[in-house]
């Protein structure tokens, strides 16, 4: 696994690029730890409340530690009316764990976004930003099987 | 029945979106040499006499957007792509940049040229990193080919938030910041991204660019609806026969997207609603299903085009359910900046649950009406002046669905 302090290097010459800083640790660590964001805002020469603000602006950052895959499950309306909530009962029947939650071995993390822009789909999920379209309940054991 | 129009997706299916070669050989890139061999000044022009109107939302004359930023001395300026499609219920830009970057690109180059700008960025939403790596190998392909001349494009990617389509949250973002809409004016064509002139276009509306250098803009103005002309590319989701991707000249009507194109309501059900142009549209009832999809015609009848995006809804469902999830939606999206959004999404969600729960009253539906019309004035930025549309349009249209819940 590369070191935060790494990636942040590849990014302190991209203008603005603490956005991008943060993609790419959380790409790596799944989330962005205290530290990295201390690091970030040395290295972009931001104050650290700054560097919280944008980190914890944007839904796709996470501050909280998350497991290793994360699955985001669409409740924008169109997912919504073609059965974004069975979907979610089924992951959460699954997994035993609650929408927010981990699983204790820290394979999976649950959570909801809005539309991910694959709407011929509906419902759709992602892991790890992979998205799975028209998801049932009965889809759902195959599609956690790859992980 | 009405037929497709492919102009945005011209080469949709038909060339391979990674080989460069693909992309040339359908005549691609002639359109860029084309512009800079005319003078700056007439490529504006052309663009201006297409009549070219935004493809994000907001509608407004491209050629005309681009003669602010021409107009304005500076030492450095930009052309930025919005890619960052947030609207639920839209992914149009999504398949235009999967099976055409380049068509993308050489809109901007040709935007570039005209306004003296030598840097592009394209800001693409976080949801999209496999097309962020495709724009990428696009980019490099053009680079290598030398096609793009001095004109540089860096692809920047979002993080999951809904207001950064806004173009000065945009802006903010790619500068590093949290994405909060900037007070305007000045407008970004004058000061935008780094306090340089910036011009924003969509996806779409880059799409268009090239086509009409090549064959003028006279022959775009003829296209369509004239107020509003060209195509407008479609995604049509909900209890349609056909969830897909469609592209029609712009005096297509809605009935023709829905039961021609859309191929009708699935399972043999009846119609009730549509949501058209993303989340922060109003809804349609079956009265008002004859009206083109051009932008003038949407505004006319409260409704709005914005992205393009066809939202069917069935005889079975619930108005209030949906329009709920909706208001939930703004709630979250809320940048938080200003009060009246602030507040007034989370109340409005309030008082949506309220009514969905059966304990609402009409007391409760005056001031969701009330708060509404203040909310459509009163707030700094796009998201939180459409966002009650979805409450007032239904409450307008559909209000036995809410009658029934009531106490
Ligand atoms: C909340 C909000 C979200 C927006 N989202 C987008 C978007 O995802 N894509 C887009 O092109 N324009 C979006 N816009 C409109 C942009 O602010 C801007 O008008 C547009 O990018 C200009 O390009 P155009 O003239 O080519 O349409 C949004 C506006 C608001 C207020
Ligand atoms: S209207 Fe809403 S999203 Fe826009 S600036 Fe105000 S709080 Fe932010
Ligand atoms: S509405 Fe769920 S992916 Fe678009």
């Amino acid at each position: 696994m590369a070191d935060y302090k790494d990636i942040i290097a590849r990014y302190t010459a991209v203008p603005g690029g603490i956005i991008e800083a943060f993609h790419a640790i959380q790409k790596e660590m799944s989330y962005l730890p205290e530290e990295a964001i201390i690091a970030a805002a040395e290295a972009f020469k931001v104050p650290v409340a700054q560097a919280y603000g944008v980190a914890t602006f944007y839904s796709y950052l996470s501050v909280k530690s998350r497991g290793k895959n994360v699955i985001r499950i669409c409740e924008s309306a169109p997912c919504h009316v073609a059965g974004a909530a069975e979907v979610v009962a089924a992951l959460e029947k699954a997994l035993g764990i609650k929408m927010g939650e981990t699983t204790p071995d820290g394979k999976f993390t649950l959570e909801f976004t809005e539309c991910v822009g694959q709407c011929q789909a509906t419902p759709v999920i992602t892991i790890n930003g992979k998205p799975y379209g028209d998801v049932t309940p009965d889809k759902v054991a195959g599609i956690l099987a790859a992980y | 029945m009405a037929e497709e129009m492919r102009v945005v997706l011209r080469n949709y299916g038909k060339i391979d979106p990674l080989n460069i070669d693909d992309y040339i050989n359908a005549g691609g890139y002639k359109a860029l040499e084309k512009a800079r061999s005319m003078s700056q000044a007439d490529v504006i022009a052309e663009v201006r006499k297409s009549n070219l109107r935004g493809r994000g939302g907001a509608g407004f004359n491209a050629g005309m957007k681009w003669n602010f930023a021409y107009g304005v001395q500076a030492d450095q300026k930009y052309v930025i792509c919005n890619a960052d499609e947030g609207e639920p219920g839209t992914y149009k830009d999504r398949i235009i940049m999967e099976n055409d970057p380049h068509a993308v690109f050489e809109g901007m180059a040709i935007c570039g040229y005209a306004i003296g700008a030598n840097k592009g960025y394209i800001y693409c939403r976080g949801e999209y990193p496999y097309v962020v790596d495709l724009l990428n190998q696009a980019i490099a392909q053009a680079k290598a080919k030398g096609v793009l001349g001095e004109f540089d494009i860096e692809v920047r990617m979002g993080a999951g938030a809904y207001v950064c389509g806004e173009e000065t949250a945009l802006i903010e973002s790619i500068e590093g910041h949290r994405g909060e809409p900037r007070y305007k004016p000045p407008f970004p064509p004058v000061s935008g991204l780094w306090g340089k002139p910036t011009i924003v276009n969509n996806v779409e509306t880059f799409a268009n660019v090239a086509q009409i250098i090549e064959k003028g803009g006279d022959w775009y103005a003829g296209l369509g609806a004239a107020s509003y002309p060209g195509t407008k590319v479609l995604t049509l989701t909900g209890d349609v026969v056909n969830r897909t991707v469609i592209e029609v000249p712009t005096n297509t009507t809605i009935r023709e997207v829905i039961f021609g194109f859309g191929g009708g309501i699935r399972d043999g059900k009846k119609f009730k609603a549509v949501q058209i142009g993303g989340t922060s549209g109003g809804f349609i009832p079956e009265s008002l299903l004859d009206t083109p999809i051009d932008f003038d015609s949407m505004t006319a009848i409260g409704a709005v085009l914005g992205s393009g995006a066809v939202f069917v809804m069935d005889e079975t469902r619930d108005i209030v359910d949906v329009v709920e999830r909706i208001a939930g939606f703004f709630e979250h999206e809320s940048c938080g900046k200003c009060a009246p959004c602030r507040e007034g999404t989370m109340r409005m969600y309030e008082l949506m649950k309220k009514v969905k729960s059966g304990k609402g009253t009409v007391k409760d539906i005056e001031l969701m009406k009330k708060l509404g019309g203040v909310m459509s004035v009163a707030c700094l930025c796009g998201l939180g002046q459409a966002a009650p549309s979805p409450v007032l349009t239904t409450i307008t249209h559909f209000r036995a669905d809410y009658d029934a819940k009531l106490q």
